[in-house]
């Protein structure tokens, strides 16, 4: 160990005053005011008032994204400038992977919330056990099945008649969109979406195989089949939605099967969405700027991980979601 | 390129647009500490509310607004940056690193701080005031009837988490890939020990926090029923996941002030650390423990018996690897040539102070007993005895020791001596007699109480006056310190202290170890 001399050790590169962190603070910051002034306006405002949360929230988002876009941009040149050494190169893999880590555990969230009201919560309020009380107490009548179809609300008879505080209305949709209330499997949208996004997954791997070997074309051609699968599986998410909300009546006022339905479906397509921009800025960087090499592709390896966590996500998705 | 010996910018573009780890650090300190003067002050209002029973100063809902800015404010305003901020000296001193992983990062990090608690006090101003649901902001308190401005704190709470973050994420890529050749794992100070085990769960519960607060956002806004029976959700299901991320959040306050008096005590008992090795393997017990005993926050919402009787069994067992902790520490002052400077009068009030809050936690743990001593101010006495005299004392000891290396100046030894007896004085009168009232049956979070509590009350009270006016000598010494201490210039300030940050020169130059320095395989960790 102690035969490592200083010589041999590249050096890490540390860049100098940075004008990006303030910038991209001025641009969250605004945005995230912009947001909760937009929420506000819409939940206690008057709805005459003209007020400026758009403008704020609008600028900031652009400000905040054309920051991330020039900040991604100089890391960008600094590493075609040979500036990044091998351990400069290891953190930046580093770093990636636990921010995926960390977005696994905010699905985590969403996937205990729903565990937790499937197992426990339901039972409970159409009287089972210990915690069943109050079934006879606030929620009399109410049963209990999944996807829930009737919200304990309704059961006692609207939002009028409920024992507690009102909060709100919920009404349930009219058919769900599990596969056991599918109308036949071949219209079944999440089946298709299942398709799509586990064969992207495949192509991604494809086009990772072409720049391995040095092979642009195939490169460029697997990674653009692979964005447009991207592409047809939000599409498919958008019709999946219209279908709920217009015909089957499910929405987010749906009770907790709504709830927990788009809160999860709804993140899983923002992450889809975040991701599939991220496939296509690396194609735009191979196929406009010639970027990467068979030994230096990070920039697209690591959207390439973030597009394969998508997709595991979605696997627990269909499964606990969609089928179960 | 012919930068490499830079020193800082002139004015405020150096702080503004730095990516060096000790300038990142120094605002982290700075901002963690008019954040604790902000909410100490509104820990003043509460005391002052309660210093006689019956209404006094304030009305019911600002004395809530109170209550629940100060714990927020004290949690992730004060504690959390404030050992970020020590992370970012030390951590890249003591690995032999030039900078931390991820520089700009690591200022985003930092930036994003004081504008969101710009934010989250501003919403006081705002109609409505501000969430008053405490700062475990129970739904439905915080949704159904919450106000308006809860939707600010619930976007602060957003971008706070993606501060920890990022911030995390470099503390693990410079931890994991920045260590200089020979530094293992095992030969790593316990500080970054310590701190590693924190980042990894930051990681892991900050998102989890999103989540909660995204699904109350929901609620809120867009006709969700997460936290509402009557669309088939359940409040209980907030309590669940903000415990899920409340309770890793307790050690990770705690456990790089673990790290910082097992970096001083061997210093000062001219001893190295006793039980190393099992200390490593109690703080990473401690952490994965933490993930499975959350309800042990809620048992009296009405959990299943078998629920009650696995998070009691389970967060028993934290006291194990926390005894050894304990254990180590006094097996290291055990027939040590001992010496008695602030930063060890500090730890060591720590020692006997955290072990008391340790205690009160092992009773707070037994599902039956804790029905009686649930949400009262035996709580709140618990919980002080460990984030005051566990995190803050240690925090308080990390700056004396510490800073001397890093100003190249010697702080008063007489004045921070008195700041120690003030403050042990101070905290103890107020949170100790806390203890009975909260054992005789008083609530927390309430403005006023029945008579019997009231001498207790007044006690805590002026403890709590002394606490926060020690505080302030703390500053004028830390201040007269960097303005006009005596200078040192010794490499090694304290004749005890092990590590590669006593290696270098002091003050600690702007730049250290651009080339990673050599650690020699023969010398155990320190």
């Amino acid at each position: 160990m102690t035969s490592q001399t200083s010589t041999e050790y590249a050096k890490y590169y540390v860049p100098e005053k940075s004008k990006l962190a303030v910038c991209a603070t001025i641009g969250l910051v605004l945005s995230i005011f912009g947001a909760a002034s937009i929420m506000n306006d819409m939940t206690f405002g008057d709805p005459g008032q003209e007020t400026s949360s758009w403008t704020i929230f609008l600028l900031g988002l652009f400000f905040f994204i054309a920051t991330l876009f020039n900040w991604f941009r100089i890391t960008i040149k600094e590493n075609i400038a040979g500036m990044n050494s091998a351990q400069l190169k290891k953190s930046y893999v580093l770093g990636m992977f636990w921010f995926i880590f960390s977005e696994v555990m905010f699905f985590f969230a969403f996937f205990g919330a729903l565990f937790y009201v499937r197992v426990l919560v339901g039972p409970w309020l159409a009287g089972e056990g210990e915690g069943g009380r109050m079934n006879g107490l606030l929620w009399e009548g109410f049963s209990f099945s999944w996807p829930l179809m009737q919200t304990p609300q309704e059961a006692v008879g609207g939002a009028g008649a409920q024992l507690i505080a009102n909060n709100g209305s919920f009404t349930s949709a009219n058919t769900s969109l599990s596969f056991n209330d599918a109308h036949a499997w071949w219209a079944w949208l999440p089946l298709w979406n299942t398709l799509v996004l586990l064969s992207s997954s495949f192509t991604c791997h494809l086009a990772h195989m072409g720049i391995l070997n040095g092979n642009r074309s195939k490169f460029n051609f697997w990674l653009a089949v692979t964005v447009l699968l991207g592409m047809i599986f939000l599409g498919l998410q958008y019709m999946e939605y219209h279908e709920a909300y217009v015909e089957y009546g499910l929405t987010l006022n749906a009770g907790i099967y709504g709830s927990t339905f788009f809160m999860l479906t709804g993140f899983h397509g923002f992450h889809v969405f975040m991701g599939m921009t991220m496939l296509l800025i690396q194609l735009l960087r191979s196929v406009v700027g010639k970027q990467f090499t068979a030994d230096d592709h990070f920039g697209f390896e690591a959207s390439s991980w973030y597009w394969h966590f998508v997709d595991v996500v979605w696997v627990f998705l269909f499964l606990f979601v969609y089928i179960l | 390129m012919g930068d490499h010996h830079h020193g800082p910018a002139k004015g405020l573009s150096r702080w503004l647009f730095t990516t060096n780890h000790k300038d990142i650090g120094t605002m982290y300190l700075w901002f963690s500490f008019a954040m604790f003067i902000l909410g100490g002050f509104f820990a003043m209002i509460i005391r002052a509310e309660l210093f006689q029973p019956g209404l006094q100063l304030v009305d019911p809902a600002f004395f809530n607004q109170m209550t629940t800015l100060h714990g927020l404010i004290m949690v992730f305003g004060a504690i959390m940056p404030s050992f970020v901020g020590l992370a970012n000296w030390m951590i890249p001193m003591m690995i032999g690193a030039p900078d931390m992983a991820l520089p700009r990062m690591n200022n985003w990090s930092f930036w994003i701080l004081p504008p969101t608690f710009l934010l989250l006090a501003s919403t006081l101003f705002m109609e409505g005031g501000a969430p008053a649901a405490g700062w475990t902001f129970y739904a439905p308190l915080s949704t159904t009837y919450a106000p308006p401005s809860v939707t600010y704190f619930i976007f602060c709470i957003h971008v706070l988490g993606l501060s920890s973050i990022m911030g995390s994420i470099n503390i693990i890529a410079t931890v994991m890939n920045m260590r200089a050749p020979g530094m293992t794992y095992m030969k790593m100070p316990l500080f970054v020990w310590t701190w590693l085990i924190t980042a990894f769960l930051l990681v892991a519960v900050m998102p989890v926090l999103a989540g909660a607060v995204t699904m109350m956002l929901m609620d809120v806004h867009f006709g969700t029923s997460f936290f509402s029976a009557a669309g088939g959700g359940d409040p209980v299901l907030f309590q669940h996941v903000f415990w899920f991320f409340g309770h890793p959040e307790v050690y990770i306050i705690i456990l790089p002030a673990f790290g910082v008096v097992s970096q001083i005590i061997p210093a000062f008992s001219r001893k190295p650390l006793f039980g190393y090795d099992s200390m490593v393997y109690a703080t990473a017990s401690i952490a994965f423990l933490s993930f499975i005993v959350w309800a042990h926050h809620m048992y009296t919402v009405g959990m299943p018996v078998a629920g009650e009787l696995f998070f009691m069994y389970a967060t028993m067992l934290i006291a194990v690897p926390t005894g050894v902790k304990v254990f180590n520490w006094i097996t290291t002052m055990w027939r040590g040539a001992l010496s008695f400077e602030t930063p060890m009068l500090f730890c060591i009030g720590f020692l006997v102070l955290f072990t008391i809050g340790g205690f009160t936690g092992l009773m707070l743990s037994i599902a039956p007993a804790d029905f009686q001593y649930h949400d009262s101010y035996f709580v709140v006495a618990h919980f002080h005895y460990v984030m005051v005299a566990g995190a803050v004392f240690s925090m308080s000891a990390a700056v004396y020791y510490w800073l001397p290396k890093w100003c190249g100046r010697m702080y008063n030894e007489t004045m921070g001596k008195t700041h120690f007896w003030i403050s042990f004085i101070g905290f103890n009168l107020t949170f100790f007699p806390q203890h009975f009232v909260g054992l005789a049956g008083m609530p927390r979070r309430i403005p006023d109480y029945a008579l019997q509590f009231a001498d207790f009350n007044m006690m805590s009270s002026i403890g709590a006056f002394i606490y926060g006016a020690s505080q302030i000598l703390f500053l004028y010494n830390v201040i007269a310190t960097i303005v006009a201490g005596k200078p040192t210039s010794e490499e090694k300030v304290w004749d005890g202290a092990e590590g590669l940050e006593w290696t270098i020169p002091t003050p600690a130059p702007y730049h250290t170890f651009e080339t990673p320095p050599k650690i020699d395989p023969a010398h155990a960790h320190s």
